[in-house]
């Protein structure tokens, strides 16, 4: 029975990390704003694309010209 | 007399920047339609440099330019002090600086801030946090300065919001952190009790099992402890401040009830006589905590405390020995030579230097037709210039002036809480006593039956009674209800408001900016007709004038679509334009200035008088306009409540307002901001609960004063004076709506307190005849809390989904 014991030992340590997980995250301010991070994670890679656009853009100009 | 409407365009185009309909004079680029030059400017910013993805993340995403204040004066960010004071951190070549930005709204925005670095050299990183609107920006001090980053935010849209107020934030945010760490800290400590607790209630007997069980107990007893003395500490507090002030609130029986069931467990797992209730406990903590957090849930992005010191300037222009230097508005002394720029605001009471100044007043007073003064002149703080740039010497401090001397009224200095008119208060001091009184009876009826029970049955009523499921319905139901204003753009300070709004009995309006627009004023003529030609004449003339007469004639005219040249264009200010077009001589003005002297004007500050070659035509009456859907409104409103007016406004307008609004008994005109406080704690003097509605800096005593204040404005992200909720301009003809719906959400409250006194009355009666046992708590409490939250939130949401509580 002593296994059980130990079990529940183990079982509250890891219970524990989460507890101190979640305060840390509390307090570096992760929950102070749940909006945006979900959005970013969508946005593409910027740097490939600049370059591309800006080419598009040429085209643009020239066919309203 | 001819209406003049600026909307007959055919077909609808729409804005590719911003999504607002096109007027006619829109800007084509390609296949793209703009409404305004300062659309296309951002257009073509962030197409320059590849930033057009911001189009395609959503639709029309930009910020309207047409309305955009003429460029704010960031100047005093070159001064190394103020910007040391707002900088985060700063070293030589890495600065850091949280900056508000009021126009942030989409997932577009986001992207476009945090991609401003691709947009000019120098900017590092910017990180957005949306629900505060604001954005953390690191930039290299080197290739760029914080002016030059503020100056690049307002060419994008959004132009950052920079006071004085700005800097005493932060500390807010720090007790719902703490909050919200005490309610992850119970729900660790339930969940395990709980799970410890479960072999006991699933039948854990002989000696085989008996260390187990002894271990298990002595955890959960461990585990209870930081429930006990660190996530119910608000308890405690609240409850002994409450009994210190000779009242008994709500928390004062849960404080009880947390400290009897600790003591009576400790006692049974001590004295091995029993497993305890501390998972009742755990239970108990976990839901008070969730109703608390979700109490203190407010709108971060919106402020509720704005004072004067957000509408002023942080800095202004002071002239020391002939040269012009950025002093801090603190710094100012009577005797100060100052220079305010056009469309800056005047700080502080003054005597006028300059020859002359035309001064607009509307966010102060709510008169709409701008004063003009001469040397010498002695000026109020608070106008904004509209003529050309000033020097005024100070007379008087900034927090001494007229306008800010309001704010030294003893209703700032208090704060508006009166928690004992809230419901649950009401109820917990019977609800205390009665609980108290059926313990001692209980314990004096057991002491003749079995002596050994008195003890155990006294803290079994104390127990069960704690009033779990009562205190959780009211932020349950009240914080939906704020979900659910929300979601029609009244945004409430803090989901008790909720409740005070059903005492309402009488609601106090303001007119100029309330219950009409600030910026669309209706046109009308009166006199000789003016051909097409004439009125493009005129449209354009006007058009080069910054007179908010000339802009609203201007606005007025939109719909004229011929073009007139002009020449020899010249203004005097506060008095008319006088232009030549197409070899006429036209003026442009007020009556005397139009050379029409004999004429009787009773009212001429909302005239605009034309004369073309010397011939008077007639005038433009530059009407207020008032918001569509108000006249119902008062209609509905008038059977339930008391309705009064209070306006800064001369009497131009009291015919329109007692036909169609208010009787003319309660409306009041020519009142000042102190003027407008004196009277709602009169009306309160007498008993009345006041709901004021207004939107300027001269209402701001009112709405302090008031029951509860609401704020009306067109634009979310604008300054609104300190208040109880701010409301879309647009949506105050719903008024109406939001007052019944608080009565429903009242009644919604009454029914759940009376569903978790059936649970009480059910607990109370076991623990009075001693079957109270462990599992019988365990089940009953956390059933009652979550029976009590369910219909409390489906009630809510289901009743604004059928009254169509949503914005179409």
């Amino acid at each position: 029975m002593i296994i059980i014991v130990f079990l529940i030992c183990i079982s509250l340590c890891i219970a524990l990390f989460f507890l101190a997980t979640y305060i840390w995250a509390v307090k570096t301010g992760q929950y102070d704003d749940t909006y945006s991070p979900g959005i970013r994670i969508l946005f593409d890679d910027q740097s490939k694309k600049v370059e591309k656009s800006t080419s598009d853009k040429k085209n643009d100009i020239k066919k309203s010209e | 007399m001819i209406e003049i409407s600026g909307s007959e365009t055919g077909q609808v185009l729409k804005c590719y920047h911003c999504g607002d309909e096109c007027d006619d004079d829109f800007i084509e680029i390609g296949s793209k339609h703009f409404c305004c030059h300062g659309c296309k400017t951002v257009y073509e910013i962030l197409h320059e440099n590849g930033l057009t993805q911001y189009y395609r993340l959503e639709k029309n995403p930009g910020i309207s330019q047409k309305e955009k204040p003429q460029n704010t004066n960031f100047d005093f960010l070159d001064n190394p002090e103020i910007r040391q004071n707002l900088l985060s951190f700063s070293s030589e070549n890495f600065q850091n600086i949280s900056l508000k930005l009021p126009a942030i709204h989409c997932s577009s925005c986001i992207w476009l801030l945090e991609n401003l670095r691709s947009l000019k050299q120098g900017i590092l990183d910017v990180k957005v946090n949306f629900s505060k609107k604001e954005a953390l920006v690191s930039f290299n001090p080197k290739t760029i300065s914080l002016k030059e980053v503020a100056l690049l935010l307002e060419t994008i849209g959004y132009p950052p919001e920079i006071n004085l107020s700005t800097k005493d934030e932060t500390a807010k945010n720090t007790n719902r952190n703490s909050l919200t760490i005490k309610m992850g800290v119970a729900g660790f400590c339930f969940g395990n009790i709980m799970l410890l607790a479960f072999p006991e209630y699933l039948g854990f007997t002989g000696e085989f099992t008996r260390g187990l069980k002894f271990v298990f107990s002595y955890l959960s007893l461990l585990l209870a402890l930081p429930l006990v003395f660190y996530c119910s500490s608000d308890y405690y507090y609240s409850a002994y401040r409450s009994l210190k002030s000779g009242f008994v609130n709500i928390d004062v029986p849960i404080a009880l009830g947390i400290t009897v069931l600790f003591l009576r467990s400790a006692y049974e797992i001590t004295f091995d006589a029993g497993i305890g209730y501390l998972d009742s406990l755990g239970g108990l903590l976990f839901f008070l905590l969730i109703g608390k957090w979700l109490q203190s849930k407010t709108y971060e992005g919106l402020s509720f405390e704005r004072d004067y010191k957000s509408y002023f300037p942080i800095s202004v222009t002071k002239i020391e020995s002939g040269k012009p230097k950025h002093v801090g508005l603190k710094e100012i002394e009577t005797g100060d030579r100052l220079h305010i720029r056009h469309s800056e605001i005047i700080p502080s009471d003054a005597r006028l230097l300059s020859d002359k100044a035309v001064i607009d007043y509307s966010f102060v007073n709510g008169e709409s037709a701008p004063v003009s003064f001469r040397k010498d002149d002695y000026i109020f703080a608070g106008g904004r210039e509209v003529g050309k740039g000033i020097e005024i010497e100070v007379i008087k401090k900034v927090s001494q002036s007229y306008l800010t001397q309001l704010w030294n009224n003893e209703v700032f200095k208090k704060a508006k809480e009166d928690f004992k008119t809230l419901l649950i208060n009401r109820i917990s001091q019977y609800f205390t006593v009665i609980v108290l009184g059926i313990a001692l009876v209980a314990a004096i009826s057991w002491y003749f039956i079995d002596i050994s029970q008195v003890w155990l049955v006294f803290t079994a009523v104390l127990i069960v009674a704690c009033p779990c499921a009562l205190v959780l319905s009211s932020p349950f139901t009240n914080g939906n209800v704020m979900q659910v204003f929300g979601r029609m753009s009244l945004y409430l300070k803090n989901s008790d408001i909720v409740e005070k709004l059903n005492e309402i009995d009488t609601i106090v309006f303001d007119k100029t900016g309330t219950i009409t627009h600030n910026d669309k004023q209706g046109l009308a003529y009166e006199g000789e007709r003016l051909d097409s030609r004439q009125l493009a004449m005129v449209k354009k003339i006007a058009g080069n004038s910054m007179h908010p007469l000339s802009r609203a004639v201007y606005a007025g005219l939109s719909s004229v679509q011929d073009e007139a040249e002009m020449e020899e264009y010249t203004e005097i200010p506060g008095r008319g334009i006088c232009a030549k077009s197409g070899g006429h001589e036209i003026r442009i003005g007020s009556a005397e200035f139009t050379g029409l002297n004999g004429r009787p004007s009773q009212q001429a500050s909302g005239e605009v008088h034309i004369m073309i070659d010397s011939m008077y035509y007639g005038h433009f009456n530059v009407g207020t306009k008032y918001r569509p859907g108000l006249k119902t409104l008062f209609k509905k409103l008038k059977d339930h409540y008391a309705i009064l007016l209070l306006s800064g406004d001369g009497e131009r307008d009291l015919e329109i307002v007692a036909a169609d609004y208010v009787d003319k008994n309660n409306v009041h005109f020519n009142q000042s901001p102190q003027d407008k406080l004196d009277f709602i704690q009169q009306l309160q003097r007498r008993g009345q609960k006041v709901l004021m509605i207004g939107d300027g800096l001269n209402d701001a005593g009112a709405l302090k004063q008031s029951d509860i204040g609401i704020a009306v404005t067109d634009n979310v992200a604008n300054f609104t004076p300190a208040s109880d909720a701010i409301l879309l301009g647009n949506n105050l003809k719903f008024l109406d709506k939001f007052l019944d719906f608080g009565h429903y959400a009242k009644k919604i409250i009454i029914a759940s307190f009376v569903l978790s006194f059936l649970y009480n009355i059910v607990g109370i009666s076991l623990a009075v005849m001693g079957y109270l046992e462990p599992i019988a708590a365990a089940i009953l409490m956390p059933l009652s809390s979550i029976s009590v939250v369910l219909f409390t939130t489906l009630s809510i949401q289901l009743t604004a989904k059928r009254r169509k509580m949503f914005t179409p």
